[in-house]
């Protein structure tokens, strides 16, 4: 039986706690938090871990040149440069809706890229 | 349009948005919020990364979605806006005095004003980084308009002085626009910015990270081609022989945020040499009556969030004081105040000022930041001189991460009579 202790940094919420996590022959057995989110958030980075991504996309006819987007749900860590590469293609056009699906199902995990803001067509 | 209003607010970032939102739920009729962008929103327009909301709406979103969330409130409440409009001038008497390409040369009058301009970035020649003036040397917060709202990429390959929260979030997002991101240097023995954004954003992409680093000079001709960076002490001097050349084309400075007051110097309001903002009361009034400051303009705060709960008292008391106006009835001038010091540990304290009879209407939260990080269990204590108010336990104390004490109803009794209150930090093993 292997123990090991573990240290991460909590990104659950702006106090950045440090979590300390226990495990036996890989398996987590303790988790020590500053709150129940830093718990679940160490378990999920220990296992799958995933991020929000946020970028921009061309957007024609638009207020502006370019629109933020952001997936809908923490992203696969290890496919945000596959996932980045399928945003830069992507051009829309004006108008469009906070909360507007842009990229739906990108690589397969169920997440889609929604649109951050309205864009009101240029002046 | 109309010239008079009750309540007029400078700028619509988080802390505008909240004091209109605020000063229309309290009553007042005409709510006019000013913005010298082409739209509403501010700061937050240019945010688009995630982590806005998490506290006020149980969200996690990204700056522009936050900002339509409560754009659409304040609109529903009828508040009126001015866009493309900068104002240029705001007298003790509070006269706005704006101009735009619509309208010219305004002149507006209100009951109250909310300042919320927010804050300006330290530039290059602020810090006085040595070398030619070559294009490419940014502030970190130009390169993220840039980049998430006008479509340019500021370069390619990038070094980034300053361990901010701005620094950081762009060294993340001009590592996803594919430039190389080769070094964030940061002057102090520690990351100035939020853990979770050093976590996301260097740790995450392998950034490297370097403390008590800094840029000694600036080498090229017409665009930047390196800088040499060096570390320093603990006295911040170079260390000889620590120096080192990086080949870069931009770089991008997250020094410091420096609130936007030329405003209120032009109304008289007093400001704090520590803060940078106005000095304020427990009830974000400045010295000018009607006067109110709201948000990063005040201190620079680490959350959205935070600034909007701000904006919206800011609100609410503004619209108080111009319905109190309109009734003819005179606001107070005899309120018993008490000073807010900073004491050991402690940089500074806002509100500076509180009235602690407005303790009967609900706390009043004293926030504050640490001179430096202390990485174990500490008490903040509110002290009457040697006599303790209140305190509250952390695990541990940043600079990068906004303290909170309050102060409740039930302190009222031991606060008589009391003239200055300090606030200070000391280690649990310290305390007797």
């Amino acid at each position: 039986m292997t123990k090991e202790q573990e240290t991460l940094l909590c990104v659950s919420c702006p106090k950045g706690c440090v979590l300390h996590v226990d495990k036996e022959d890989g398996e987590i057995t303790h988790v020590d938090a500053g709150c129940k989110r830093g718990v679940v958030y160490a378990k999920q980075e220990l296992t799958d871990p995933r991020r929000m991504v946020a970028s921009t996309v061309r957007v024609h006819n638009g207020l502006l040149p370019v629109l933020p987007v952001y997936t809908a749900a923490p992203f696969p860590k290890d496919k945000i440069f596959e996932l980045l590469a399928i945003i830069r293609k992507k051009e829309v056009t004006a108008p469009i809706k906070k909360g507007d699906i842009l990229i739906k199902n990108p690589l397969g995990y169920d997440i889609n890229v929604i649109a951050s803001r309205d864009m009101p067509v240029a002046k | 349009m109309k010239t008079n209003y009750d309540v007029i607010i400078i700028g619509s970032g988080p802390g505008g948005v909240g004091a209109a939102i605020g000063a229309k739920k309290a009553g007042a009729q005409n709510v006019l919020i000013i913005e010298r962008d082409v739209e509403l929103g501010g700061i937050l327009l240019q945010c688009i990364h995630n982590g806005f909301g998490v506290e006020n709406l149980g969200e996690e979103l990204p700056g522009p979605s936050y900002a339509q969330h409560y754009i659409q409130e304040m609109r529903d409440l009828g508040v009126e806006t001015l866009l493309d409009t900068m104002v240029i001038e705001i007298t003790p008497d509070k006269k706005v005095i704006a101009s735009s390409q619509e309208h010219g040369y305004l002149t507006l009058e209100a009951n109250a004003v909310v300042l919320a301009m927010g804050c300006r970035e330290r530039s290059r020649a602020q810090i006085q980084i040595p070398g030619p003036r070559p294009a490419g040397v940014y502030t970190a917060g130009t390169a993220q308009r840039w980049v998430n709202m006008e479509g340019y990429m500021p370069g390619e390959k990038c070094v980034i002085l300053g361990s901010g929260d701005i620094g950081l979030i762009m060294a993340r997002r001009m590592t996803f626009e594919g430039a190389k991101v080769e070094r964030v240097v940061e002057i102090m023995p520690f990351i100035n910015g939020l853990t979770r954004n050093f976590v996301q954003c260097c740790q995450d992409f392998e950034i490297p990270t370097q403390l008590q680093t800094t840029v000694k000079r600036i080498i090229g001709k017409d665009r930047i081609e390196a800088v040499e960076i060096a570390q320093v002490d603990d006295k911040m001097n170079f260390i000889p022989g620590t120096e080192e050349i990086i080949e870069c084309d931009t770089l991008l400075l997250s020094v410091g945020l420096i609130p936007e007051n030329e405003l209120s110097r032009s109304a008289g309001v007093e400001l704090s040499p520590i803060t940078g903002g106005p000095v304020v009361d427990d009830q974000f009034q400045t010295n000018v009556p009607g006067i109110f400051a709201a948000g990063n303009v005040v201190h620079v705060y680490d959350l959205a969030d935070w600034v909007t709960i701000a904006g919206m008292k800011a609100g609410e008391n503004a619209a108080n004081y111009a319905n109190a106006l309109t009734a003819g009835n005179a606001p107070t001038q005899d309120v018993t105040e008490i000073q807010v010091q900073p004491g050991q540990n402690v940089r500074y304290v806002v509100p500076q000022k509180i009235a602690p009879q407005n303790l009967h209407n609900g706390t009043i939260d004293l926030q504050l930041r640490v001179t430096h990080p202390i990485e174990e269990p500490v008490h903040i204590q509110v002290l009457d001189g040697d006599t303790l108010i209140t305190r509250k336990v952390e695990q541990y104390v940043r600079p990068g991460e906004m303290v909170s004490v309050k102060l409740k109803e039930k302190d009222l009794e031991a606060l008589q009579g009391v003239q200055t209150l300090s606030v200070r930090i000391l280690e649990k093993t310290k305390v007797k």
